[in-house]
C-alpha cells in the first residue's frame, strides 16, 4: 500500500503489553486502492468479481466495486499488530460486515481508518480491544472486536 | 429455495493440506500493507485455508447455495496458536446453525483448522448470508 504508516509506539518484542483499561490506542489511517484489492484477490485466493469489475459489481447492485470484507478485516489486524508492537499477537478476532468499502477506479483510492480502546485487562494478562474500523464517516465493520495476548 | 434444515450440523471432508510458504504469507501481508518478518502470519491469513472449505460447501451441489447470492456477514478468528511458515494446515468445516428468515439462509459456519500432527490452530467462524431469490 502507498500510504506511509503513522509511526506507533513499539514495545521490545517478548515485553509484556503496556496496555491499560480505557486507554485509546493511536488511529491508523490506510489508503485502499484498486491495485491492493488485486493483490489481495490472488493472495488470499478469493478472486470475485464484484472485487475488480465494476460491471459485475453494479449488476449485483452495488455503487461500484468494493473491498473484500476480509481485506477490511486485515486492515484491523494490522492496526492490532501496531498497536500490540508485534505480530502473532492477536489470539481472537471478530467483527460484522456491515457496510462495503467503496474503491474508486484512479490513483487516490480511499482511505480506512482504524481506531481502538482497551475494554479490560484480564487476570491472566491478554487485553480485551474493541476497534472502530470507518471509511469516511461509515463505521464499515460492525462491533469489531478482538483480544491480544498477554 | 431455501436449505434443507438438514444441512445444520453436517460435517464436510477435510480440505486438501495447505503448506504454508513464507511467499505466501508475505504476498498477503504486503496485499494489506502489513510487513512480514518471517514470524507469525497475520491474524486472518487462515482465512487462506477456511475459504478453501467454506468454497467446498458452497459449491457442494448437494447443499444447493447459488454462489452469487452469497454474502459474507460475520467472521471470527480465534487462535490456539500464530500460523508460522511451514505449517501444514487442513480444514474441517461443520455447519453449526441454519436460520431462515423470510426466505434468506443464514448458514454459521465453523472451520477447525489443524497442523499436520492433527493439533488446532485457529477455529475460523463464517456467517454466511444466502439471500433468497429475486422475484421474477
Amino acid at each position: 500500500m502507498s500510504d506511509p504508516e503513522q509511526t506507533p509506539e513499539r514495545s521490545p518484542e517478548g515485553q509484556s503489553l503496556a496496555l491499560s483499561e480505557g486507554q485509546s490506542l493511536p488511529g491508523q489511517t490506510y489508503t485502499v486502492t484498486r491495485a491492493d484489492l488485486v493483490r489481495y484477490a490472488g493472495a488470499s485466493g478469493d478472486r470475485n468479481p464484484i472485487h475488480w469489475s465494476d460491471r459485475v459489481a453494479t449488476s449485483v447492485g452495488l455503487p461500484g466495486v468494493i473491498a473484500h470484507g476480509m481485506f477490511t478485516m486485515a486492515l484491523a489486524g494490522r492496526a492490532l499488530d501496531t498497536w500490540a508492537g508485534a505480530p502473532g499477537r492477536v489470539l481472537d478476532l471478530r467483527c460484522k460486515f456491515t457496510k462495503p468499502v467503496v474503491v474508486p477506479d484512479d490513483e487516490v483510492g480511499v482511505e480506512v481508518h482504524v481506531s481502538g480502546t482497551v475494554t479490560g485487562v484480564n487476570e491472566d494478562g491478554t487485553v480485551a480491544v474493541s476497534l472502530e474500523v470507518r471509511s469516511g464517516d461509515v463505521a464499515v465493520l460492525g462491533r469489531p472486536r478482538a483480544v491480544l495476548s498477554a | 429455495m431455501a436449505l434443507d434444515p438438514s444441512l445444520a450440523g453436517r460435517t464436510f471432508p477435510a480440505t486438501d493440506s495447505y503448506v504454508v510458504s513464507t511467499e505466501r504469507v508475505a504476498e498477503f501481508a504486503r496485499a494489506t500493507g502489513s510487513t512480514y518478518d518471517g514470524g507469525p502470519a497475520p491474524a486472518t491469513f487462515p482465512i487462506v485455508v477456511a475459504f478453501a472449505a467454506m468454497t467446498a460447501l458452497m459449491e457442494d451441489p448437494s447443499v444447493g447455495i447459488a454462489l452469487h447470492r452469497v454474502v459474507h456477514g460475520e467472521q471470527r478468528f480465534t487462535h490456539a496458536r500464530p500460523v508460522v511458515a511451514g505449517d501444514e494446515l487442513s480444514a474441517v468445516l461443520t455447519v453449526d446453525s441454519l436460520r431462515q428468515v423470510s426466505g434468506t439462509d443464514i448458514i454459521g459456519t465453523r472451520s477447525e483448522i489443524t497442523d499436520a500432527r492433527g493439533e488446532l490452530v485457529c477455529t475460523a467462524l463464517a456467517t454466511l448470508v444466502h439471500r433468497a431469490e429475486e422475484e421474477q
